[in-house]
């Protein structure tokens, strides 16, 4: 008797069973993204007729991207991890046309406040936690733990067209530069 | 056995008790639920607590027929018709601001009451444990609300506290986009929060006041003293005509007067608050519209996460996630990581007296420090403040070890 009744138990609990992990699925199925907000998102990006040591910002994703076109001494006013090198000289930094330019997503390392650019010291400032990044948007103050990331990009002539892999982004990619 | 009085009157007292049993119920939840008379007006935080819980869910019901869960229309549903056309909209909503504000107020001086008096030890740790779901759940309920006028800090206080879930170094940005439902907040975030606040939260926020209210019948509270009270003995003396002798008095009507003065006094300053200086509850720069290209110049949480926020911010971003991941589930340990058995008021406690001192300032200095910008001297404060809080918590099983038994406590 008491057999027959763990059986039936047990049977129960394992469909009962099956049914939670199923409708566990289900749930988390429900909070992922939308296939429509997937569907990956492109920004062309013209470059063309962009001042010196200005910051531009555009969208892409729903993020907002900053471009600056790098002045020759683009040099940090002050680094507080002793990092003050010529932000021109950056590797990261996109050629494009003949000048070069940071291309990144401007959400800061941190916890993706929008870092405030200031021209005149040739860094940005974060106003969430007051970490600070050059112009090549490498980092020149914790608590941001990586440079701001470059997404992937493709360059057409003068224009630089977000969300697609180039040749270029892929050799930046490789050398470990773009995180 | 069951018997049904076949001639008692339908819904007379008698016919009820054959059915529901209302005479025991009333009994075992209220008359004859004993409350020591040895106590002051801090134990009627929790019934304030409850009854601003009540506020809550009656004004968010009044919100709820007019606010939209649409990025495109949130912001105007709250600001234009709620706060200008709804008859009586703003009283809603000032009400509503107002008691979420004030109810963090109250949870704190019933939790420090609570280590003050060591209520969360001999029998009393699941009282400390269900508070502490309830702080949590409270937390949550509070940010998942705040997402919903989608102004400039709902929007980038959602982008800082989802991204929190990378968890540091191991990027985890497929959970963040999996919590947002989205690459930054959006429809899918705005919708996701709203059902928690509106169902989820306050469900299971339901169930957890149930539950902190039965770990509390067994143990029953505690007192000044921390006296062991053999609450059968005195509420024997009570029901037998004692009551001047008795220790104890019945929750209902005797206590329940006294929890409805201090009631009374509360809500006096609560509604003279919703009133008259609703202001402090209502963020200015959330009145400017969710701009995703465009952060605030200083953001920072309402004030009563401020304290973990800056327990977070001083540090590099690994260990600022672990710092703040600590000051969220230490209090959780407090009934173990205090090792002594007095359960005394602190400032009979020796050390421990100055540990109680010391984490309620540090507190109110990381509130502070939290709300300035992180530069010059405040980083340096905050830094102090924030190894504090750690060190505190590192030496407390330590310095409750040594402490010397209370008179008059086993
Ligand atoms: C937010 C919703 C909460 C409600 C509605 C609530 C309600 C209550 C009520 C009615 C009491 C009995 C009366 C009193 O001693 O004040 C009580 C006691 C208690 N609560 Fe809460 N509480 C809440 C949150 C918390 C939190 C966050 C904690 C701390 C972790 C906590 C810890 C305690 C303790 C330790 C006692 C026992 C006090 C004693 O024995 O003297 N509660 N609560
Ligand atoms: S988000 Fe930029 S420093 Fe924290």
């Amino acid at each position: 008797m008491s057999d027959r009744r763990d059986f039936f138990g047990k049977a129960l609990g394992a469909f009962a069973g099956l049914g939670a992990l199923g409708a566990l699925y289900a749930a988390k199925r429900t909070w992922d993204p939308l296939p429509s907000v997937k569907a990956a998102g492109f920004t062309t990006l013209d470059l063309s007729g962009l001042s010196e040591n200005k910051l531009y910002v555009d969208k892409w994703r729903g993020k907002p991207i900053l471009i600056i076109k790098v002045a020759k001494n683009s040099k940090p006013n002050e680094a507080p991890n002793g990092n003050n090198k010529n932000a021109y000289e950056d590797p990261r930094l996109i050629s494009v046309g003949g000048h070069k330019y940071m291309i990144v997503i401007g959400l800061c390392t941190h916890l993706g406040c929008i870092p405030d650019y200031f021209s005149d010291k040739h860094k940005f400032i974060c106003p969430c936690h007051g970490g600070q990044f050059n112009a090549a948007g490498e980092v020149l103050k914790a608590p941001p733990p990586s440079p701001l990331v470059i997404p992937p990009f493709k360059i057409t002539g003068n224009k630089v067209v977000l969300g697609e892999e180039g040749p270029e982004y892929k050799k930046l990619k490789e050398s470990g530069l773009v995180a | 056995m069951a018997h049904f009085d076949p001639n008692a009157k339908p819904f007379s007292h008698k016919w009820l008790d054959e059915r529901l049993a209302v005479d025991t119920l009333q009994k075992v939840l209220s008359t004859e639920y004993w409350i020591p008379k040895n106590i002051n007006f801090l134990w009627a935080m929790g019934m304030i607590l409850a009854a601003t819980f009540g506020i809550l869910l009656l004004s968010g019901i009044f919100l709820l027929m007019y606010y939209i869960p649409d990025t495109k229309l949130a912001f105007d549903s709250v600001n234009h018709t709620i706060m200008g056309e709804v008859g009586y909209g703003w009283l809603w909503r000032h009400m509503h601001g107002v008691a979420a504000s004030v109810v963090f107020l109250i949870i704190y001086i019933h939790m420090l009451t609570g280590i003050y008096y060591g209520s969360y030890k001999r029998g009393r740790e699941l009282i400390w444990i269900s508070g502490m779901l309830l702080f949590v759940s409270f937390s949550a309920e509070a940010f998942s609300g705040y997402m919903l006028p989608w102004g400039q800090m709902s929007y980038w206080a959602g982008m800082v506290i989802t991204n929190l879930f990378s968890l540091g170094s191991l990027n985890l940005n497929g959970l963040v986009e999996w919590i947002r439902g989205d690459y930054v907040p959006g429809q899918a975030f705005l919708g996701r929060f709203f059902m928690l606040h509106v169902l989820l939260m306050p469900l299971i926020i339901m169930a957890l006041i149930v539950l902190h209210f039965g770990t509390l019948r067994i143990p029953h509270v505690n007192n000044q003293d921390g006296e062991e009270i053999d609450f059968e003995e005195e509420a024997k003396k009570w029901k037998a005509g004692n009551r001047k002798e008795s220790k104890v008095i019945p929750f209902n009507p005797v206590f329940l007067s006294k929890d409805v003065f201090v009631m009374s006094i509360y809500f006096i300053i609560y509604f003279y608050l919703v009133f008259y200086h609703f202001e402090f509850a209502m963020d200015p720069v959330n009145f400017d519209p969710a701009d995703p290209l465009k952060t605030p110049p200083h953001i920072y949480p309402e004030w009563y996460f401020l304290w973990s926020y800056e327990i977070l911010r001083p540090f590099s971003k690994n260990a600022g996630l672990i710092a703040f991941g600590f000051a969220q589930v230490i209090f959780f340990f407090l009934p173990f990581l205090d090792r002594s058995a007095n359960v005394a008021p602190a400032n009979r406690r020796g050390l421990f007296k100055y540990w109680f001192w010391i984490l309620v300032v540090d507190m109110i200095v990381l509130t502070i420090m939290g709300k300035v910008p992180p530069m010059g001297i405040y980083t340096t404060i905050g830094t102090v403040a924030a190894w504090t809080f750690i060190l505190l918590w590192a030496v407390l099983p330590f310095i409750t070890k040594m402490e010397k038994p209370v008179r008059g406590s086993k």
